[in-house]
């Protein structure tokens, strides 16, 4: 698969894109321009670029005040701190009060490996589910990033978008099969089906392929959109495969595959499942790839939890 | 607009309406909301441009209450300015209404969903940076109340404010040095609190906050200094109007009952006969 660019990158480079085109397009960093690769659209957009220092409570207040007036603002941090130091701010001030802020958590899932737990946002998906108001988005690969960003201006309402920090390979598609809330088919497959998020898409996309080499058909979902959630999608492949496995970079409990286990039990379907994620405990110390070896969210790993339900 | 002594009469009828709605919806905030009405009074019949023909306008005023609290001071005042009808002001609280127990912009003339305390300062530093990106002479009022200065949030947005150099931002403080708990000074020391807002880039001026001329002639005069964002401190009584629930931390949230009501309202008539 061709590398591509991590997707705070393709992230950054969409944002500048938009920053040409239109004056009211503002960045509010907490002494993240570095990290969240917007240092050149600091250099190009001078005045449009608001920095509050490290205070993530003021920058998601702050970013919500500038929204209030019509602005398209993107309040940038990485997701560890945004959306736990800053809950309330995205509760009240965006998602309450209506200020339609792009919130963006970057480096987020375990993106900073072995700087440990404080550093890792594995949370985010469950506290942001059950908060009124907010659209929530982990692109898969550069293609989702940039299109997740450009749907996101042109909503008027609150959005979170997660980006992680490693070069991300490119998955099969292209632009136009991208939409907001809408799940996107990478691959298709008759026997089990990976409903994936984020980073950890490209993981079941490889093991996809290793289990078509055992003569397993495995499909590969990519729910970019957690919130709102695109339930038909999920219950129509439900219906035809005999296993479904979620995978997420997040904590097991209140993200994607709660979210698919709830919905499958309320329509009666019950396919072999499997929510594979970060479990409940001190995550081990290691980089991201390792991380995701450890707990199986890897192409090997995904294969075997594949090949186990199957039988 | 409006004379001194009207001011002075909308003082009164606030205060007697801010009882009536809490006594009828049997849940309020009496003592901040009497300390705060006669800032809200200067702020909406004097100040503040903008109306209920102007609040979509781009280059209103903003209020943003910070002190989400002290709603029914707000309420009452909107609905006087004409915002709603005065009618609605009985629906306070009940099932289904829009008139919650802290600001919401379900009601016209709100422009923040506040309650949950240290956000208003920050809101507000987004709104005025706005302004100032595109050149309107707007100004962002936000009442801050001393207990939530506690909250790290409001001095992490003093700092922005600070920073940015944001004279069109008014933060006003509803000093009544009372908080559930009690002292404001005896739960976490705030003062000095002139000083500590000058140290974070404000210029500082002080009044007594249930003055109608202090309050007029003060804000009259904003900003204080040109690039720094204003601060009043505004020295207010909670409770202020009532003999027996000013500077009484019993009233914070407590509703008068039936004789304490009618007792409150001979206090405010015997106000009103004087002016």
């Amino acid at each position: 698969m061709d590398l591509g660019k991590p997707n705070l990158e393709a992230f950054a480079n969409a944002v500048r894109e938009l920053a040409r085109q239109d004056p009211s397009v503002l960045v509010v960093t907490s002494d993240s321009r570095g990290s969240g690769k917007l240092s050149p659209f600091g250099k190009e957009f001078p005045k449009q670029i608001i920095e509050v220092g490290i205070a993530e409570q003021n920058l998601v207040g702050v970013a919500a005040g500038l929204a209030s007036t019509g602005k398209t603002v993107f309040a940038v941090s990485p997701a560890c701190f945004l959306t736990a130091r800053a809950l309330e701010q995205i509760k009240n001030d965006v998602c309450y009060s209506d200020n339609p802020v792009k919130v963006v958590g970057i480096s987020a899932g375990v993106s900073y490996g072995a700087l440990g737990s404080t550093h890792h946002s594995l949370h985010d998906y469950a506290v942001l589910r059950a908060i009124n108001n907010i659209t929530v988005v982990a692109p898969a690969d550069n293609l989702e990033a940039t299109q997740a960003v450009l749907a996101a201006a042109k909503l008027r309402s609150p959005v979170y978008l997660r980006f992680g920090k490693k070069a991300m390979p490119h998955l099969p598609g292209n632009p136009a099969d991208f939409e907001l809330g809408k799940a996107r088919w990478i691959r298709q497959g008759t026997d089990l089906v990976f409903v994936a998020c984020g980073e950890t898409v490209v993981e079941a996309f490889q093991a996809a392929e290793l289990l078509a080499q055992d003569n397993f058909s495995a499909g590969v979902l990519s729910v970019h959109t957690i919130k709102p959630f695109d339930t038909q999608t999920i219950l129509d492949v439900a219906g035809s495969v005999r296993a479904m496995i979620t995978v997420e970079e997040h904590s097991v409990h209140g993200g994607l595959g709660e979210a698919c286990a709830a919905l499958l039990l309320e329509h009666g379907l019950a396919p072999k499942f499997k929510c594979v994620g970060i479990p409940d405990e001190y995550t081990v110390t290691g980089s991201q790839t390792e991380i995701f070896q450890y707990y199986g969210i890897s192409p090997s790993g995904l294969a075997k939890t594949a090949r186990k339900l199957l039988g | 607009m409006f004379s001194d002594r009207q001011l002075l009469l909308k003082s009164v009828e606030y205060r007697r309406q801010i009882l009536s709605i809490i006594k009828a919806s049997r849940a309020g905030h009496t003592g901040g909301s009497l300390s705060c009405v006669d800032i809200l009074n200067v702020l909406y019949n004097r100040i503040l441009r903008l109306s209920p023909e102007t609040f979509h306008n781009p280059n209103r005023d903003r209020y943003i209450q910070s002190k989400g609290h002290s709603v029914e001071a707000l309420y009452v005042v909107l609905a006087d300015c004409g915002f709603f009808p005065v009618s609605e002001l009985s629906t306070l609280n009940r099932f289904g209404s829009h008139l919650i127990g802290h600001p919401t912009r379900k009601v016209n003339g709100i422009e923040q969903n506040t309650g949950a305390l240290g956000h208003g300062l920050s809101l507000s530093v987004g709104t005025a940076i706005a302004g100032k990106i595109d050149g309107r002479d707007y100004r962002v009022f936000t009442l801050l109340g001393d207990g939530e200065l506690a909250e790290g949030s409001n001095w992490e947005a003093a700092m922005t404010a600070g920073h940015y150099q944001l004279d069109n931002l008014i933060a006003i403080i509803d000093r009544n040095r009372l908080q559930i708990t009690g002292s404001t000074e005896d739960v976490n020391q705030l003062e000095p609190l002139d000083n500590k807002f000058r140290a974070f880039g404000f210029a500082v001026r002080e009044c007594d906050g249930n003055s109608v001329p202090e309050l007029v002639e003060l804000l009259e005069q904003v900003p204080f200094e040109a690039e720094r964002p204003s601060l009043l401190l505004a020295n207010t009584k909670k409770g202020k109007g009532i003999s027996f629930m000013e500077n009484s931390v019993n009233w914070h949230h407590r509703v008068p009952n039936k004789e304490e009501f009618d007792r409150a309202m001979d206090e405010l008539n015997a106000v009103a006969a004087a002016l």
